[in-house]
């Protein structure tokens, strides 16, 4: 799994490549750290180039929404889900949880 | 096949049974759902089962019916108990919302038959996933693939 921070004006770009599983959910998570890290709370996260998500990567997504929008002081969105990482987000209950976006334009316009 | 149990062997049996999976022509959508399935099972064997990685190995075999395919999943960890598992709340609000107890539910929801035994020293984990809502059928051909 690759991840690459991109620091914009309003929120960061995250890119995932790859599968995010209990081998790469830590380095997951601990790029989402460093930019959190930094005070910076409106993230969007890239799932363009995603394969496969379990349940250790949900559990990321829900701490870093917990996280961005403690005090309200941000927010993670999401954006280029393919098909089956949206079906497994619904299973779980997150879609209600995250906005999502099908373009990274969209994401990065809505903060 | 058998996967040393730790989570680097995760992509490798996923490659192995969705690999049998496709050819046996199941669709996309069962493929994506014996994946997510089979990973949850192993993160969970070494995580409860062994408490740990490269404590001890993860035997896999795919077994095809003509109805369906079922995965077989063995270790000589820690036996646990399914029986008592609650559900998440998916409608919990995100502050309340726990962060564990998804692998199962994926478990379950994923795939048609989920069966757990121990033979004394071995957890046997049972996952089948059927092509058709028909569970009762009764041709027993089959093959077996390690």
């Amino acid at each position: 799994m690759e991840v690459t921070t991109t620091a914009l004006k309003r929120c960061d770009l995250i890119k995932i490549k790859g599968r995010i599983d209990s081998e790469t959910a830590s380095a997951f998570s601990d790029a989402i750290k460093k930019v959190l890290d930094q005070g910076r709370y409106h993230i969007v996260l890239d799932f363009s180039d995603v394969d496969f998500i379990s349940s250790a990567g949900l559990r990321v997504l829900i701490a870093t929404q917990k996280t961005c929008r403690r005090f309200n002081r941000g927010e993670t969105v999401l954006s280029n889900l393919k098909p089956k990482i949206l079906s497994s987000l619904d299973l779980a209950g997150f879609t209600s949880l995250f906005k999502i976006y099908n373009d990274n334009v969209a994401a990065i316009g809505s903060f | 096949m058998i996967f040393p149990g730790r989570y680097s062997s995760l992509e490798k049996i996923a490659e192995f049974v969705t690999k049998e999976a496709r050819e046996s022509h199941f669709s996309e959508n069962d493929v994506c759902c014996i994946e997510t399935a089979v990973d949850e099972a192993c993160s969970n064997i070494i995580e409860h089962a062994y408490k740990g990685e490269n404590i001890g190995d993860i035997e896999c075999t795919v077994k095809l019916i003509p109805n369906g395919i079922t995965i077989a999943l063995k270790d000589n960890g820690r036996p646990f108990n399914i029986k008592n598992f609650k559900p998440p709340n998916l409608k919990t609000p995100l502050r309340n919302r726990k962060t564990h107890g998804l692998g199962l539910y994926f478990i379950k929801q994923m795939m048609d038959k989920v069966d757990l035994s121990n033979d004394g020293s071995t957890n046997i984990l049972l996952l089948t996933k059927y092509r058709e809502t028909n569970p009762d059928a009764k041709n027993t051909q089959e093959q077996c693939i390690r």
